[in-house]
């Protein structure tokens, strides 16, 4: 009795579900928590642009200020400063000053304060990065369990689709869509984004990646598909729908959450990528490419305009990397017994 | 151009009585012993005043990119407009000196300057004898009249605005392929003399017949553009070869010996190469290191202090004839209404513009249309807070009530702009700007090389731009009636100067006043010329910015810099020994 007991009991404790588990796992992991940790700080201070720059540099980051003064060391002095000697050539913008008050990092060409703007344009990569990684992973998702769920020509006409993006340069494609769409704006039924719009590149970097997530989503349902659940879900006279929302979808999400992290940070890139070559973000808008792209013509005289940008880029990205990595090691049970082996 | 160039107007009489020394052929030392290439040329004489000890060598340019086609009468860019300079001669020629002489026209393959005739109807010129193109076919005047019919031919891109006022221009600009303009253009061959009809006295014909469009070519050439084949030239040089994707090449013409210093001087470098694909840092470093004698592009804005500090003794910066404008489109709104063009010209902080073009030594602000210095400018400001006859600060409030005033206040502005470092930054300051007096302005950068017809064209519905002048010839005309009047707008077309697309009637008939006065009294017209200036800024239809001057950057090694205000460095002039 006494055994049966114990055992009994032992049955009765309940076993953490996968989510569970992952989150423990995840919990465990400090990389994943010091990656999610300067992830989380970087987006809170980049959230924070407007209170510095309005309540600590009282600057406008998206007004030219070529003309403006500013202090250093209780001096007043021009923002962009002419040269004096030799021919007198040229103006070079104040450098940093390490005075939260003025100009931290220093200024542009337009004589915009770039911590200011680097606290803006972190606010706008994040934000594109996220919501494209976010838009993407979603029609990615449904894209990829609708063509393995149904097969057929359903399957072969989304493949074809999803062959169609890849054929491109993945940054080729990113930058012709962006080349036409900024000129005019993105006009499809109702849906109307203006040419400066941040939701342009979003939309753009979105589209461009669907194919890198709904592949390997599309293979998953393929597996499922076989499986004996959902041969019973068929067999009790569930719908399509049904099916896909409770069997099919349940397994996929594992998939794209791991995604998710990767592709905030590819994402990124992009955006960074097509600001820079001045196909992303419009001015006076910034992101982190914006400002290196503002930083080329100063690499000389004051490489801090490039290189702030370029090392949050850089800590960005490798952050959500290490946190992906993490993701899909708790997610994914035998990615674990790969690493545990 | 890609330093956009057209016509212009001058004084008339003094420009015909300007008959510079010229002819004076020959005479001089030895020619270029040092010859690596040992072109036949190297040995041909040259003018007195010539330093043969400096003859030799070979010249390195460096440019980012070619500039397209190599045929002289149609490239309209100063990159290779430059060369031609020394590989092709018109019957005249703008003087190839330092400084305010260079505007003067001088006989070139023309033995004299033009009798004029027929009340300016007529040109009658004596044609040079003993010249040889570079194939060493001689010159005839079988090749003049082929040359203005090829004008015609291949379209050349001022072929109706610069000579379509030749007897049969019409008709060949109708219908280019089976020009004929034996009314308009009647050789002798016996008397080696051409004789020009036009329909309507023109002033500043010779200055037309100066520039590269009217170069004299062998009458065999072919009648279509010949792109990267080098068409013979009578030039002190011919291009040996030209790969727009790697470089050209000129060397010394064999058959070329000197017969006038001032029109076409025997060169001093026996090779000129022009390699294309470095960026503009690259070029810079180059020239610094020795490793190139001079660049094209101008330096970039993080290398001028260095080159005015370190390198100042290779720096050579000269005022341009030259303008910077912001055209608005008078057609659309918001700046079909005259106080939201009002409020841009006010705004406008022309300070701010001259410190991103590289400051106070490299560019000075404006507020008429027409550069200081040029014929016919007056200073004259009435978008200046505090008023004054000159730009000294804009007034932003004012601005922002007059946008305010209009109604137009709210409304999206595109700027459209090129891409290159200096106007992309001119494009966001303009941008930074509108936003400020109240509309919501988008930046829309373009490749240079389509930027231009873009904004000219009315189709695009351009609101405003940013766009560069660079004078083809010293005249006021060439500002204000090429860029503002009635018959250089043309909806529709990629070929519509008047990027305002502005048309005033009233103003119009003044300019056909000044043209008209020009044949009599220079003086008087550019009086005139003054006044319509004042007249157009009342209107506003461009914001007048800065204009701009020219840095010349060159290796340690090259001496004889000379710079001619009309077609800026000579290049062959420059010593490498």
């Amino acid at each position: 009795m006494t055994e049966t007991t114990v055992v009994t009991r032992s049955a009765m404790v309940p076993a953490r579900g996968p989510w569970r588990t992952a989150l423990a796992d995840l919990a465990r992991d400090r990389t994943a928590v010091a990656s999610l940790a300067i992830f989380l700080l970087i987006a809170a201070i980049c959230l924070l642009a407007p209170v510095y720059a309005h309540d600590i540099a009282h600057t406008d980051p998206f007004t030219s200020n070529v003309s403006g003064t500013t202090l250093v060391n209780g001096k007043t002095v021009p923002v962009l400063v002419p040269t004096t000697t030799g021919l007198g050539l040229g103006v070079t913008p104040i450098g940093p000053t390490w005075d939260i008050h003025h100009y931290f990092l220093g200024a542009d060409n337009q004589g915009r304060d770039v911590m200011a703007r680097l606290l803006y344009g972190g606010r706008n990569s994040l934000m594109i990065g996220i919501s494209s990684a976010l838009i993407c992973c979603v029609i990615a998702a449904l894209l990829g369990m609708i063509s393995g769920y149904f097969g057929g020509a359903v399957d072969t006409v989304l493949n074809w689709f999803f062959d169609v993006i890849w054929a491109f340069p993945v940054y080729l494609l990113a930058i012709s869509l962006s080349v036409v769409l900024l000129t005019n704006g993105l006009r499809l039924g109702p849906v109307s984004v203006g040419a400066g719009s941040l939701w342009l590149p979003v939309l753009i970097i979105a589209a461009v990646y669907v194919p890198y997530v709904a592949r390997p989503v599309r293979g998953q349902v393929l597996a499922l598909r076989g499986r004996e659940f959902i041969h019973a879900s068929i067999g009790i006279g569930g719908s399509d729908a049904r099916i896909l929302r409770r069997d099919v979808l349940p397994n996929v999400v594992p998939t794209v959450l791991v995604f998710l992290p990767l592709m905030t940070a590819i994402n990124m890139l992009t955006e960074s990528a097509l600001s820079f070559l001045s196909v992303g973000v419009q001015p006076p808008n910034a992101s982190w490419g914006t400002i290196i792209n503002d930083g080329l013509g100063l690499l000389y005289t004051r490489p801090m305009v490039a290189i702030a940008p370029g090392f949050m880029i850089v800590i960005t990205a490798v952050v959500l990397n290490l946190l992906g990595d993490s993701v899909r090691g708790a997610l994914d049970p035998k990615a674990r017994l790969r690493g545990a082996g | 151009m890609k330093h956009h160039r057209t016509a212009a107007a001058l004084a008339g009489a003094a420009l015909l009585s300007a008959i510079a020394a010229c002819g004076s052929g020959g005479g001089a030392s030895g020619g270029s012993s040092a010859s690596a290439s040992g072109a036949a040329g190297s040995s041909a004489p040259a003018a007195a005043g010539y330093e043969a000890a400096h003859a030799g060598g070979t010249l390195h340019l460096v440019a980012n990119a070619a500039a397209g086609t190599l045929d002289p009468q149609i490239n309209y860019t100063l990159q290779f407009w430059q060369l031609y300079q020394a590989t092709y001669d018109g019957l005249l020629a703008f003087q190839k000196v330092n400084g305010q002489a260079s505007f003067q026209v001088v006989p070139d393959l023309a033995a004299a300057m033009p009798t004029v005739t027929d009340g300016g109807k007529t040109y009658t010129f004596k044609l040079r004898s003993g010249v040889e193109f570079s194939n060493g076919k001689p010159v005839t005047t079988k090749d003049v009249v082929a040359s203005f019919e090829r004008i015609f031919k291949v379209s050349s891109p001022t072929a109706g605005t610069f000579y379509n006022g030749i007897v049969g221009a019409g008709a060949c600009l109708k219908t280019p392929a089976t020009c004929d303009l034996s009314k308009g253009v009647v050789a002798d061959p016996a008397t080696d003399t051409v004789v020009i009809h036009l329909t309507a006295p023109d002033p500043e014909f010779p200055y037309k017949l100066a520039v590269p469009h009217a170069s004299i070519l062998p009458a065999s050439t072919p009648a279509k553009d010949q792109g990267t084949t080098p068409i013979p030239g009578t030039g002190a040089y011919y291009f040996a070869s030209y790969d727009p994707n790697r470089a050209l090449t000129l060397k010394r013409n064999p058959y070329f010996k000197e017969w006038s210093s001032a029109a076409q001087p025997q060169g001093y470098p026996d090779e000129i190469t022009q390699t294309f694909g470095l960026t503009v840092e690259d070029e810079v470093t180059a020239v610094e290191n020795g490793q190139a004698d001079w660049l094209f592009d101008p330096p970039p804005a993080d290398r001028l202090g260095e080159i005015g500090t370190k390198y100042a003794s290779q720096a050579h910066v000269n005022t341009l004839t030259a303008m910077f404008y912001a055209p608005m489109n008078v057609n659309i709104p918001p700046f079909n209404n005259l106080k939201a063009r009002e409020a841009v010209n006010w705004a406008i902080d022309r300070s701010a513009m001259v410190k991103i073009y590289g400051g106070a030594n490299l560019a000075s602000p404006v507020c008429t249309f027409l550069p200081p210095g040029f014929p016919g400018h007056v200073d004259s400001c009435d978008y200046t807070a505090g008023g004054g006859a000159t730009w000294s600060a804009p007034d932003l409030a004012k601005a922002k009530q007059l946008v305010k005033e209009s109604g137009t206040a709210g409304q999206t502005v595109g700027v459209v702009v090129q891409t290159d470092d200096v106007n992309k930054q001119l494009g966001e300051y303009l941008q930074s700007v509108l936003n400020q007096i109240g509309y919501k302005a988008v930046l829309k950068p373009m490749s240079s090389n389509i930027q231009f017809t873009y904004i000219q064209n009315t189709s695009n519905k351009v609101q405003i731009s940013i766009s560069q002048w660079y004078q083809d010839y010293p005249a006021a005309s060439d500002f204000l009636h090429v860029l503002l009047s009635c018959a250089s707008f043309h909806p529709g077309s990629d070929s519509s100067i008047n990027i305002a697309g502005f048309c005033d009637k009233g103003i119009d008939a003044q300019m056909d006043a000044a043209l008209k006065t020009e044949q009599t009294s220079v003086t008087q017209a550019n009086t005139m010329w003054g006044q319509i200036d004042q007249a157009v800024m009342k209107q506003a239809p461009v914001a007048p910015l800065f204009t701009p001057k020219l840095i010349d950057f060159v290796s340690s090694r090259v001496g004889n810099y000379e710079f001619s205000k009309q077609f800026y460095m000579l290049v062959d002039q420059l010593w490498v020994k």
